[in-house]
């Protein structure tokens, strides 16, 4: 009943509707922002703590953040532990500003400025987005290989003076490997290879097992010391030779090169999640930008609709900054 | 329209808090690659909360971060103290009352798992 009656004269203390009266003094558009990203943060809370779980409970056991992440673009071979990944929290940052820059050009209601700032911030998100594919396909595609035991461990190895090794470096490739896929003609109904490692079990313990350089290093960390991990003895590399199992190139969601089986997955999900959040971002900001050159807000004599999607935007910022830190720095 | 103080352009103070940003995070960053070892190895804090200096370090310089985003970034500081709250202040007992529950059960998984168990090895 109240819907359009508003008159000062009866000024009532119950909210009868309509816009004139704004609880919390803010339009329903902006509130109901504000209570979705608050809901969604505590979403990615809950999966963050999920992994903060894991990752101490298996805690000697963990990779070294710094020895995954540790690639750079154009920089082949390089080890650059951190680089990348603190080079894409920049650029989400620096697109939070444009984002920032174009709802304050809003405010003073110039159109141009609004628009170049929310196409510099779409083109970041663009970058960001981009990077952490890449980052993806290093993390599947994987680094030095690594062997799976019978008990799930996973096992490194290195050289004499603690080099990491590639399987590629010692495997003996000229032993006849004994897991190779079947081929078309094997059987009646064909689908497809399972892609196959590039070294087989056989090759990788028979290189071991000629190369007295080689030795393994475990993936628990020396106690006292998370920096480093266990390196066995020449004769103690040789004795767990009959536990291996599998030999682990890359990441999937069920095992990984670099740890414990868990790693991986809660990398790719909870990434995932928040690149899956970008995504969104970045159409929401597309469709917001073309509104924008269209005049659509100039008609409407408001650029509140800049002001939320800035705030999705700031809200995907945020949660990266905590991704970051949890993922990547503690 | 929403509760605006001010139609003057905020520019000098969007780039202020980006620069702000940019050195927390190179900071971050740089200790993240370092590492010192005197950060890394010291352990401060009671009970639950027995971090070591260099993580205790990520996470208030996070804070601070996160803060800035919100607060000057997100238009916080502009809008209504009642509205502030009921999301700030939501959010913060939430999050802090989740964290310290997972981190007192992760403690009592930790004491399960690493007391004596005649060679289980526990690996999921």
């Amino acid at each position: 009943m109240g819907a359009t009656v508003d008159s000062v004269a009866t000024k009532q203390k119950v909210w009868g509707g309509g816009a004139n009266v704004k609880p919390f003094g803010a339009s329903y558009g902006k509130m109901m922002m504000w209570y979705f990203i608050l809901s969604d943060s505590l979403t990615f809370c809950g999966f963050l703590v999920a992994y903060g779980f894991m990752r101490f409970k298996f805690a000697e056991s963990w990779p070294i953040a710094d020895e995954v992440f540790n690639h750079f673009p154009f920089m082949h071979g390089v080890d650059a532990p951190m680089y990348y990944v603190a080079l894409m929290t920049f650029i989400l940052i620096f697109s939070s500003v444009t984002m920032v820059l174009a709802v304050d050009a809003g405010h003073q209601m110039k159109k141009n400025k609004v628009a170049t700032y929310m196409l510099l911030t779409i083109i970041g998100g663009l970058v960001f987005l981009g990077s952490q594919a890449w980052e993806w396909k290093n993390f599947i595609n994987g680094t030095y290989g690594a062997v799976e035991t019978r008990g799930g461990e996973i096992m490194h190895f290195v050289d004499a003076d603690g080099k990491k090794l590639a399987l590629a470096d010692f495997a003996d490739t000229s032993v006849h490997r004994d897991d190779m896929a079947l081929k078309r003609n094997d059987g009646a109904w064909f689908l497809g290879n399972k892609s196959t490692t590039s070294v087989s079990l056989n090759q990788v313990i028979a290189g071991l097992e000629a190369n007295p350089d080689v030795r393994i290093r475990t993936q628990y960390t020396v106690p006292g010391n998370a920096h480093e991990k266990i390196i066995l003895s020449r004769e103690e590399s040789l004795a767990r030779v009959g536990d291996f199992n599998y030999v682990v190139e890359g990441a999937s969601l069920i095992r990984n090169e670099f740890g414990h089986k868990v790693f991986a997955n809660l990398f790719f999900f909870i990434t995932g999640f928040h690149g899956f959040h970008v995504s969104v971002g970045i159409l929401l900001n597309v469709i917001i930008f073309f509104n924008v050159l269209l005049g659509t807000y100039e008609r409407r004599g408001s650029y509140e609709m800049v002001e939320k999607v800035g705030l999705y935007w700031h809200f995907v910022d945020l949660v990266w900054v905590f991704v970051f830190t949890f993922f990547y720095l503690v | 329209m929403s509760a605006h103080t001010q139609h003057k352009s905020n520019t000098k103070r969007i780039w202020l808090v980006f620069v702000y940003m940019s050195l927390l995070t190179i900071v971050e960053v740089v200790l993240g690659i370092i590492k010192p070892d005197f950060l890394f190895h010291t352990k401060i804090g009671f009970s639950i909360f027995h971090l070591s200096l260099l993580n205790w370090i990520f996470i208030i310089l996070t804070i601070v971060k996160a803060y800035y985003i919100m607060w000057a970034f997100m238009h916080l500081e502009g809008e209504k103290k009642s509205f502030v709250w009921s999301i700030a202040g939501t959010m913060s007992f939430l999050i802090v009352y989740m964290v310290i529950l997972i981190l007192i059960e992760g403690q009592y998984v930790f004491d399960v798992i690493n007391s004596p168990t005649d060679g289980y090895r526990w690996i999921f």
